[in-house]
């Protein structure tokens, strides 16, 4: 075994700067003089929201920005074992990207081609970098999908990307990036679009990778959350600056920049529910959060009011199969829940659980094959045509896509005016501006966001325009489905204090849909896991995640990321910087 | 991603620009968009000014000699058949007065002599024209304004009512689904699966009489299907997207969410189709007019010139056929290069 043989650094990057081209007149400098390194076999994790530069930064060290709109500024260097990437030739560049340092990308889905089989994919780099007869690499595919934990490669190697899941797929394009056994491996977001159970168990496989081939990594995310179980270092990251950087301990246990500490206290805790979220503001601005902030209460209670009940409630799809055959698809199956007037239900599972097939079903955009649906006594299934309308704006829905959800031909104070129409709310034109208006203020928007369009506002600010378009018909129930899921945690908790603040005011009930435990907690008073269109567990928030009965709720916990450091990791960790010391 | 935390403050800090005038913008920055936007404007103020009356509205007066050749080229040799009537008149006058003791008609012949004198002398015929002259001596350029005239309104309307049929059922077809969209897919694949030349003699056949009209209709009945497909999967596309389901969500009727929040969002393709359309139209109904399905004797487009020139190439007369080619060529090449323009400006991919 020969030592690291420089100063132990596989990579250094000092004062990486990078303008991005606008249009003609404007600049942005998306990269402000980024400086960290990368030690030989340690982990570095590139923590930052939306916006802070981390992808851009792992794209210049590799040259991948786009010539056309990206410059990197002269006095950048991203040093790799003493060698300055970014004056090297573009054919070895290329050479350097396919065999020393390799990338795995967020969506594995459109990172492979959807018309040729894994196998080819994962051999053609074999052959191409490696050198590696037909069935050379044939062989060595097999062993690397082996390597990566996909069950049965020797079918799986013929298969096609799309008959694979999404974990599978992402393990594949772990396998394509280790082929070439690289020296060092950038994860961008790797389990970003993954479930939490898949999501732990891609942790486990990169970490033991790591260990047996002796890489470095760089992890980019944005979920500190994971830092804490995968990284030795990290860099936390925002606006093109590095805010703090240490070892992932220091980070955790007393983190320096005012930035960092507002980024891990604005995930909703686990362990009690402040009545407010602190915000990136409050910690910016210098306030001190007190450490015994009011606690809300949250839980069930017999007595209240049972607003919308569902009974039995199904729905399958109409698959065709074959030429005439047809199949059912069951999503839902058999739900029954009841909803109390003010509170919160929960609802948690993986994707393809059923999670949004019934809250569409429940909204009645689905129309439901079984059971019914019944808004405060009243079956909404056998309303007569026409009698629909009426109910239509006492449940509303959030979707989870911002950017999909607003129709971008409308400005915002049309898409506000519009339901108030509808439903005859406003008198006239000119009292339906007045009610857009006054719900623009309720979310937090000026006044002057009447007449600007959806593409104008931020992914939080047109959540909160979706929002009081709901308002605007004063709802019963509010139906969100993964309403903060696409948004920043900074932003995440602006709208969950937000969500919760209306909730006080118009006392909404609110279906609280998401794939995040630790939100789900802390928003609802009684949680429902959904397994395969099947409700496998409901009952008490705090006593669902403190005792979960259901094994499927037990391992979907298990998987949740704690933000805290992990002692079987940190073990792990201290194995490997012993083993490091003793060669 | 950018816009979210990292701030791109430019966006917030303009005024509202709807995604038209952003497009429109785009456009302007164009500059060969904006050559041939300026060139269409130039054909239309023409039409206009033709449908209206202020020019050429004697298109088909004999101003010149038969096939008065272009005034760059200078007069021809004294045209032959305008010299034969003279030559034959000649010989005749004189044998009229040799007779004329004998004549038992001679008051009558008198009479009729006197009342053609007095008759307004016919004006003399130009030995050259601007752009020459047709068989007729009808001056070539003002028979290519009329024909422009013709052919871009035929375009204009025809693509109109194709886009329009197409946009309807299409927004119909996949918005609904079920039997209706059955229903129109069926028509879509009985209508495109007969052969287009035959289809176009059946209606000419039905409609039984030429002209404008007949052509416009010819056109806009057949050419619906491509825009029909389109927009149809526009809709289909569209129909899933969450802004419809939200819209949905709020109580909006069927029928307001088809036109007026899905319509804007496939507008792009309707626009790119009906500029794409009207270029195809013009080019139809030119070989309508040169096969003889087109307008009527009594109107003129650049294809019933074509038709005319065909002969007329063969004795060596080229200027009627250069004119109805170079106005088509222009004008067909301004309207596609637009079109282009016009796609990459409404793109969505491209903001």
């Amino acid at each position: 075994m020969n030592p690291a043989p420089e100063s132990g650094n596989l990579l250094e990057v000092r004062d990486l700067t990078v303008d991005f081209r606008l249009d003609a007149a404007t600049t942005l400098r998306a990269l402000k003089g980024v400086s960290f390194d990368i030690p030989a076999r340690g982990t570095v994790a590139l923590v930052g929201e939306s916006g802070s530069g981390k992808s851009v930064t792992a794209l210049a060290m590799l040259g991948l920005l786009p010539g056309t709109h990206a410059t990197v500024l002269p006095g950048s260097r991203v040093v790799y074992r003493g060698r300055n990437l970014l004056e090297l030739a573009p054919r070895d560049m290329r050479r350097l990207r396919g065999v020393e340092i390799s990338m795995v990308f967020q969506e594995p889905m459109s990172s492979l081609n959807p018309v040729f089989t894994v196998g080819f994919q994962l051999r053609e780099v074999l052959t191409r970098h490696l050198g590696l007869t037909g069935r050379q690499a044939r062989a060595r595919a097999i062993e690397l999908m082996h390597e990566v934990g996909i069950p049965d490669p020797q079918a799986r190697v013929d298969a096609y990307p799309f008959q694979l899941s999404g974990g599978q797929q992402q393990r594949v394009m772990i396998a394509m990036a280790i082929a070439c056994e690289p020296r060092l491996l950038i994860a961008d977001e790797p389990t970003t679009a993954l479930d939490v159970t898949v999501e732990r168990q891609i942790l486990k496989m990169i970490a033991s990778l790591q260990e047996r081939r002796r890489m470095a990594m760089l992890f980019i995310t944005h979920d500190l959350a994971l830092v804490a179980e995968i990284a030795d270092h990290a860099v936390v990251m925002r606006a093109g600056e590095i805010r703090e950087q240490g070892s992932v301990r220091q980070i955790f246990e007393t983190p320096r920049d005012s930035y960092t500490r507002a980024l891990l206290a604005c995930r909703p805790p686990l362990a009690h529910r402040p009545r407010r979220l602190p915000v990136i503001d409050d910690f910016l601005g210098g306030q001190v959060i007190a450490a015994d902030a009011p606690e809300r209460p949250r839980g069930v209670r017999g007595e209240a009011e049972i607003v919308l009940e569902a009974r039995h409630l199904s729905k399958s799809f109409q698959l065709g199969k074959g030429l005439f055959g047809k199949a059912e698809f069951r999503a839902v199956k058999d739900a029954s829940f009841r909803l109390a007037r003010g509170r919160t239900l929960g609802v948690v599972g993986e994707s393809g659980s059923g999670k949004t097939t019934m809250a569409l079903t429940l909204a009645r955009l689905y129309p439901a094959t079984g059971g019914a649906v019944l808004f405060n006594g009243r079956d909404l299934s056998s309303l007569p045509p026409g009698a629909g309308l009426q109910y239509k704006r006492r449940i509303q829905i959030v979707f989870q896509n911002p950017y999909a959800s607003l129709n971008p031909r409308f400005t915002a104070g049309e898409l506000l005016a519009e339901p108030a129409r509808i439903h005859g709310i406003g008198a006239d034109e000119q009292a339906c501006r007045a009610i857009a208006i006054e719900m623009l203020g309720k979310v937090g928007l000026p006044a002057s966001a009447f007449s600007k369009y959806p593409h104008e506002f931020s992914g939080g600010q047109r959540q909160r325009i979706a929002i009081a378009r709901c308002l605007t018909m004063k709802p019963d129930v509010l139906i969100c489905d993964e309403a903060v899921s696409a948004l920043d945690v900074s932003v995440q908790a602006q709208l969950l204090n937000l969500l919760q603040d209306l909730q006080d005011e118009y006392r909404m009930s609110y279906v609280f849909i998401s794939h995040d435990l630790a939100v789900v907690r802390y928003m609802a008073d009684e949680v429902m896991v959904m397994n395969q269109g099947e409700i496998v567990e409901i009952g008490d928030a705090d006593e669902l995640y403190a005792s979960p009965r259901h094994p499927y709720t037990r391992q979907l916990l298990a998987a949740m990321p704690r933000g805290l450091i992990d002692p079987a990791f940190d073990e792990f960790r201290n194995a490997r910087a012993g083993a490091g010391q003793a060669e | 991603m950018t816009a979210d935390a990292g701030g791109v403050p430019a966006a917030a800090g303009r005024a509202s620009s709807g995604l038209w005038a952003s497009a429109w913008r785009r456009l302007m920055r164009d500059r060969v968009a904006f050559a041939s936007l300026v060139i269409l404007m130039c054909y239309l103020a023409l039409v206009a000014a033709s449908a209206a009356g202020f020019v050429v509205r004697d298109w088909s007066r004999e101003v010149g000699v038969s096939y008065a050749p272009p005034a760059f080229m200078g007069p021809g040799a004294p045209p032959a058949p305008a010299a034969a009537p003279a030559a034959t008149g000649g010989p005749n006058e004189a044998d009229g007065a040799s007779s004329a003791i004998a004549d038992p008609l001679a008051e009558a012949l008198a009479e009729i002599r006197r009342q053609l004198a007095s008759a307004p002398t016919p004006e003399p015929k130009a030995g050259t024209l601007v752009f020459g002259g047709d068989k007729w001596g009808r001056d070539v350029l003002a028979k290519v304004i009329k024909g422009t005239e013709t052919s871009l309104l035929v375009g204009l309307i025809a693509a109109a009512l194709a886009v329009l049929l197409g946009t309807l059922f299409g927004a119909l077809a996949g918005y609904r689904g079920g039997w209706i969209d059955d229903f129109f897919n069926w028509f879509y694949s009985v209508f495109t699966s007969i052969p287009y030349l035959l289809l176009v003699l059946a209606i000419a056949a039905v409609l039984n009489q030429k002209g404008i009209l007949t052509v416009i209709l010819i056109l806009g009945l057949t050419g619906w299907t491509g825009v029909f497909r389109l927009v149809r999967a526009e809709y289909l596309k569209h129909k899933v997207r969450e802004y419809v389901l939200a819209a949905d969500a709020i109580g909006v009727s069927d029928a307001r969410r088809m036109f007026v929040h899905i319509l804007p969002n496939v507008s792009h393709v309707v626009l790119v189709q009906l500029s794409l359309h009207v270029v195809l139209f013009i080019k139809s109904e030119v070989i309508l007019s040169f096969l003889g399905f087109g307008v009527g004797v009594d109107a003129v487009s650049w294809g019933s010139m074509l038709n005319e020139a065909q002969n007329e190439l063969i004795i060596g007369k080229w200027w009627q056929l250069a004119a109805a080619t170079g106005a088509m060529a222009v004008l067909v090449t301004a309207f596609s290069l637009f079109t282009d323009a016009l796609r990459d400006a409404l793109d969505p991919r491209l903001k």
